[in-house]
């Protein structure tokens, strides 16, 4: 039992180490394509040749992120056959056509355009050249839509009927997996996050080349489109971001409540603005979950549906199944303790369908079938040895949601600045010394934000690798955490090694090519 | 066709030929290919249940024995 959850402890943090590194690059190269894409259609439009010294120059810094980022997401999908076999199996095809499809169509389509991007410059026509980079950026945005369909269903699995006998989830409706309103949300909520990343990158750059004095023309051209893409960028990832947390709200609603370390749910429940929990605190003993808050009256209840007297319930109360009704009543529902009663139901029903099955009998097969898919919903819950174990860890869920919810909030103070000072005053304040500061600094603090937004959506849907059908301990594969413990820290070295080149390659560029002219 | 042909090869083979920054980059992914694919799959990733069971039914039997024996 040790053993197992020392595999289970360190298979996730290998995969929570492999899928942050991977995420170092790919917003940057979501949001970089659509600027070098908007900066090459200025150019083509006023035939202006300094955007095109100024495409050029962000095009090169696309591409060097673009080969750092490239072929890291596959060590992902090695995990998921040596750590998470049980979960590889189960899934069927339903995440292998996804991830198929992006690697048919969205790497052959980004591979194809990207070589026209950078080798196709007086070799193809402008506009050819300019489709390609638009085509690129479709193709970059496309990839990341089938990865995140396949996240999606871990997190909202439909489409989908589960077939006993070959042990695995089979499609029943593409449309239906494809278009999973989780899916359509966070393709939309990544994306625009890309966006302001990638605007932050430009502007910080670019304030970095006004104080040293370099290239003033091509930085401020440049801060004033990676400004306008970063405000659309961060506009659009609040309001995708509010219509996630309605998601998460109907779909994963233990995970909301770890966001707001909300223990006890009430109508017209307040808002987290900033907080301190107590980290002793342990579901269902009655203490404080915060030793200090500053709410937002009412403020959760009209964050999920509009209105300030919605229930929304906390940890306790999802356990306890627990409603208070609008006339004040409370209402006891499906309990944690049923649900694990019910899914232990459903893996005896599995257990009894292969046993009919190998005695060919079919009304003990029919009957089985019926049973385990009567209480299906619920089959992840009979491997939790407690209700308790439905809880994801609080602390993380709650801290990284608040951290990225303030940087959000300051990234889109931070581009109503930088728009302000590239068009009032003549420009000037641009190229001050404290906005230059403040510029570079944001640059880690997009990051961090970007980061903290997949912890809080994947720390906060533990103990699931597919929400209520299959908890981590469940999913594992049966191999000794010394193996992975092994992996883990090779992966730790070379991800280190890797970032600490890739990081070289692209300053050292930005060095050099920024004391020539690069709008030639 | 076959201008369209010679037109593509002539793109990438310049391309290939004037890079800068591009020669580090293409190294840096030969590498991590290289380390991706010849080191940690090989060695540290086998796929467990292709290269255990022999063919699917082997591998249902293995998972519903992984999920339903003492869960």
């Amino acid at each position: 039992m040790t053993d197992l959850i020392q595999t289970v402890d360190w298979s996730r943090a290998q995969f929570a180490l492999t899928a942050m590194y991977h995420w170092l690059f790919v917003p940057l190269t979501i949001g970089l394509a659509l600027i070098v894409a908007i900066m090459e259609t200025i150019y083509v439009r006023t035939s202006d040749p300094r955007w095109k010294g100024i495409t050029k120059f962000w095009m090169t810094l696309f591409g060097i992120n673009f080969a750092c980022g490239v072929a890291t997401g596959i060590i992902l999908e090695f995990e998921f056959g040596t750590n998470w076999s049980n979960y590889s199996w189960f899934v069927g095809d339903i995440f292998g056509a996804p991830l198929a499809i992006e690697g048919l169509l969205a790497f052959f389509m980004e591979a194809t355009f990207v070589a026209v991007m950078f080798f196709g410059w007086n070799k193809v026509s402008r506009r050819f050249h300019l489709a390609s980079t638009w085509l690129t950026a479709l193709g970059v945005c496309l990839s990341a839509l089938w990865i995140l369909v396949a996240n999606a269903w871990m997190q909202n699995p439909v489409g989908m009927r589960f077939d006993p006998a070959k042990m695995r989830n089979v499609m029943d409706n593409f449309m239906e997996v494809a278009f999973n309103a989780v899916a359509v949300n966070k393709f939309f909520h990544a994306v625009f996050s890309g966006w302001c990343l990638a605007g932050v990158f430009v502007v910080g750059v670019s304030a970095w080349l006004m104080i040293k004095g370099r290239n003033n023309d091509a930085a401020r051209r440049s801060m004033t489109v990676g400004a306008w893409v970063g405000l659309a960028g961060i506009v659009m990832t609040l309001c995708t971001g509010h219509g996630s947390a309605q998601q998460v709200s109907r779909v994963q609603p233990m995970k909301l409540a770890a966001m707001e370390g909300l223990y006890e749910g009430s109508r017209g429940q307040d808002l987290v603005a900033a907080g301190i929990l107590d980290p002793a605190k342990k579901p269902g003993d009655g203490r404080q979950a915060m030793l200090f808050s500053i709410d937002i009256p009412k403020g959760l209840s009209l964050l999920i549906d509009g209105t300030t007297d919605r229930f929304v319930p906390g940890i306790d109360d999802l356990i306890a199944g627990r409603t208070i009704e609008a006339d004040g009543d409370t209402v006891y529902s499906t309990s944690y303790a049923d649900r694990i009663a019910s899914g232990k139901l459903a893996i005896a029903a599995l257990r009894d369908y292969e046993r009919a099955r190998k005695d060919a009998d079919p009304k003990a097969m029919a009957e089985a079938e019926a049973t385990l898919k009567a209480n299906f919903e619920n089959f992840g819950y009979g491997y939790l040895p407690s209700p308790e174990d439905a809880v994801p860890p609080v602390g993380l869920t709650f801290y990284s949601f608040h951290i990225m919810v303030a940087l959000g909030g300051y990234l889109l103070a931070f581009f109503a600045l930088v728009i302000f000072a590239c068009h009032c005053r003549g420009g000037r304040m641009a190229s001050k010394t404290w906005f230059a500061v403040v510029a570079i600094a944001s640059i880690p603090l997009v990051w961090i934000c970007s980061q903290a937004g997949w912890v809080t959506a994947e720390v906060g849907r533990q103990p699931w690798t597919i929400q209520n059908l299959l908890p981590v301990n469940a999913a594992i594969s049966d191999i000794p955490a010394s193996s992975v413990q092994l992996t883990f820290w090779i992966f730790a070295a070379l991800f280190t090694l890797m970032l600490a080149a890739e990081a070289c390659i692209m300053l050292r560029y930005i060095s050099h090519a920024s004391k020539g002219d690069i709008t030639r | 066709m076959k201008a369209f042909i010679h037109r593509a090869y002539d793109m990438y083979a310049d391309g290939f030929r004037s890079m800068t920054v591009g020669r580090k980059l293409w190294a840096l992914i030969i590498i991590k290919l290289f380390i991706i694919f010849a080191v940690l799959k090989l060695f540290f990733f086998p796929d467990l249940l292709k290269s255990g069971y022999p063919d699917d039914e082997a591998r249902a039997d293995a998972v519903r024995s992984s999920l339903t024996i003492n869960p």
